[in-house]
């Protein structure tokens, strides 16, 4: 392996502190809070299975797409459009048609994830910027760079399963941009390999757009005021009266193990790594990604707000920490926040 | 606004390394929480049903008149039925948001009604997530809101409410005409009773709180 220390400085010119604030949109209102709260960019999806957040009642249609790049724009915000599944077989028009859409529509960068889309990308519209998403699973330099020097990837969105040492080990190794996630959902898989949700009820984010897909999802509450949630044919957990849930998915689900019940991979939790904000700079990161674009106006006005006083104050050498840590709490899964894999003290 | 009414979610954040496995959740302070209604406002009478009828269907013709984008978002979720039930109110309310023909009807508490879709929480909660000054995720997390049914309709109703950005008062006043003079005089009347009674009962509580745990103190010096 070898070191590229001239694009690790290329990052980060005279040394300064870059960190772009990349925002979730599930809708276009949403798209214009985050750019009024402060988002340096915003990423968001059409409304079909060419992303991974294919949920009912989110995403893009063109016209929207094309308002909201123009309002981020007029703001001096950039849009990422993500379409970030793996094209099917048979169906890879519907993928083709979301690349050249988002860039007619004058995206900033174009998230993928399936070689295929890649290389169309990479040849239809060779000056366009793409970006590699976490779907893709790249996560080691020679990955990287293979993707960097066949399809020209600009940044990779690194999965949440690397600590702050392998991270900067990383950015020494490649010659693009990285990009890691700071806040919200927890996703502690192989990110774009994960089968759990696929398992369960044959839909999946990689494929589908959907971890455990809402239509597969049921609640249901007890007499005794306990709540049990279910997908497809498994129960994923029982929280007690009172006790703070979470999301309904496989990875997070309290089972019986040894005669006990257990949560066998991750507890429901969010990440939040706002306190780690400096380290991730000097690491060579340059850009924090807001996960939600399932979430409310009211989630990505809050955190996003949040996170950009903290993103400001690393430059004023203030107390980033400080900015977005408290009163998110709320906002997470559980109702609890994690520093996740970053600092490895975590199981 | 029912920012004025609706604390934002908070709280001291947890974060640090193992917490998620060792650390015990921290309880929100007391006025954080919804605001619940006191007890006796869901045993009054429900307000009259011919009353209420002609109202509730010129809100929900108007709402789709002025934002059929909302109801387009929803798709063939449209078409479903959603039980909205705020559990300190004395009725509840059937939706079919429609774009062909939309539905709001009052109901009162235990008449049978039928639905495919239902959310639970108190009518402020359920007011401030209507108009996006709350998370319905943060509000599932606490358990402050309780779905049931078709999960992926109440999504896509969530999500589509959500992109409308609707002020509900406005809402109001668009959908009653020559009433709405009236009711924007009424609005800051209306507000300030909100926030005083949010004041009061959040005082109420605390004081409730510290007398339970001043028993529970003499309860375990006893013991």
């Amino acid at each position: 392996m070898t070191i590229n220390a001239a694009a690790s400085q290329q990052k980060h010119p005279g040394g300064k502190p870059a960190l772009e604030l990349v925002c979730p949109a599930g809708t276009p209102a949403a798209l214009r809070d985050a750019v009024d709260a402060g988002a340096h960019a915003v990423y968001c999806g059409f409304r079909d299975e060419t992303n991974a957040r294919n949920f009912p009642g989110l995403n893009f249609s063109r016209a929207e797409l094309e308002d909201g790049i123009a309002y981020a724009h007029a703001r001096g915000a950039k849009v990422l459009v993500a379409i970030n599944t793996f094209a099917q077989a048979g169906r890879e028009d519907l993928w083709q048609r979301a690349v050249d859409d988002a860039v007619a529509a004058g995206a900033d960068a174009l998230i993928l994830a399936d070689l295929g889309v890649l290389a169309y990308a990479a040849e239809a519209h060779p000056a366009q910027r793409l970006h590699l998403s976490v779907q893709a699973s790249a996560s080691t330099p020679e990955a990287i760079n293979f993707l960097i020097e066949r399809y020209g990837i600009k940044r990779v969105v690194l999965p949440r399963v690397l600590t702050l040492p392998e991270i900067a080990d990383l950015n020494r190794e490649i010659a693009c941009e990285t990009e890691v996630f700071v806040f919200g959902g927890l996703c502690v898989m192989a990110e774009g390999r994960c089968l759990l949700s696929s398992y369960a009820t044959g839909k999946s984010p990689n494929m589908n757009g959907v971890c455990s897909p809402p239509s597969h999802v049921a609640y249901r509450e007890e007499a005794d005021g306990a709540l049990v949630s279910r997908l497809g044919d498994f129960t994923i957990n029982r929280f007690a009266p009172g006790e703070k849930a979470g999301y309904p998915t496989l990875c997070k689900g309290r089972f019986e193990v040894a005669g006990r019940p257990f949560y066998v991979f991750e507890e429901p939790t969010s990440l939040n790594a706002a306190s780690l904000l400096r380290e991730l700079v000097n690491a060579g990161v340059t850009a924090l990604k807001i996960e939600g674009r399932q979430r409310s106006r009211a989630y990505v006005r809050k955190v996003v707000s949040d996170f950009r006083r903290a993103v400001d104050a690393l430059g004023t050498g203030g107390e980033p920490a400080a900015a977005a840590t408290d009163a998110l709490s709320d906002l997470s899964e559980g109702s609890r926040q994690t520093e996740g894999v970053y600092r490895k003290t975590w199981r | 606004m029912l920012d004025d009414l609706y604390p934002p979610p908070g709280g001291k954040a947890q974060t640090g390394p193992g917490d998620a496995l060792d650390g015990a959740p921290e309880a929100r302070s007391e006025n954080q929480k919804p605001l619940r209604l006191p007890g006796l406002v869901r045993r009054l009478p429900p307000p009259p049903g011919f009353l209420m009828a002609p109202l509730l269907q010129a809100f929900v013709t108007s709402l789709l008149k002025r934002h059929p984008e909302m109801f387009e978002r929803l798709g063939d979720y449209g078409e479903r039925r959603f039980l909205i039930d705020p559990v300190d109110l004395p009725f509840v309310l059937m939706l079919v948001p429609s774009p062909k023909r939309p539905l709001l009807i009052m109901k009162n508490r235990g008449a049978p009604v039928p639905w495919q879709a239902a959310v639970r929480g108190p009518a402020l909660a359920l007011l401030a997530m209507a108009q996006g000054e709350a998370d319905g995720d943060a509000l599932f997390f606490t358990r402050d809101i309780v779905i049931e049914g078709d999960t992926e309709a109440v999504l896509a109703l969530r999500n589509a409410l959500d992109d409308a950005a609707l002020d509900l008062f406005e809402e109001f006043e668009a959908a009653f005409g020559p009433l709405s003079g009236a009711m924007r005089r009424l609005r800051p009347a209306a507000v300030a009773l909100f926030e005083g009674l949010r004041r009061a009962l959040t005082q109420l509580e605390r004081l409730k709180a510290g007398a339970d745990t001043q028993n529970g103190d003499k309860a375990t010096a006893r013991a």
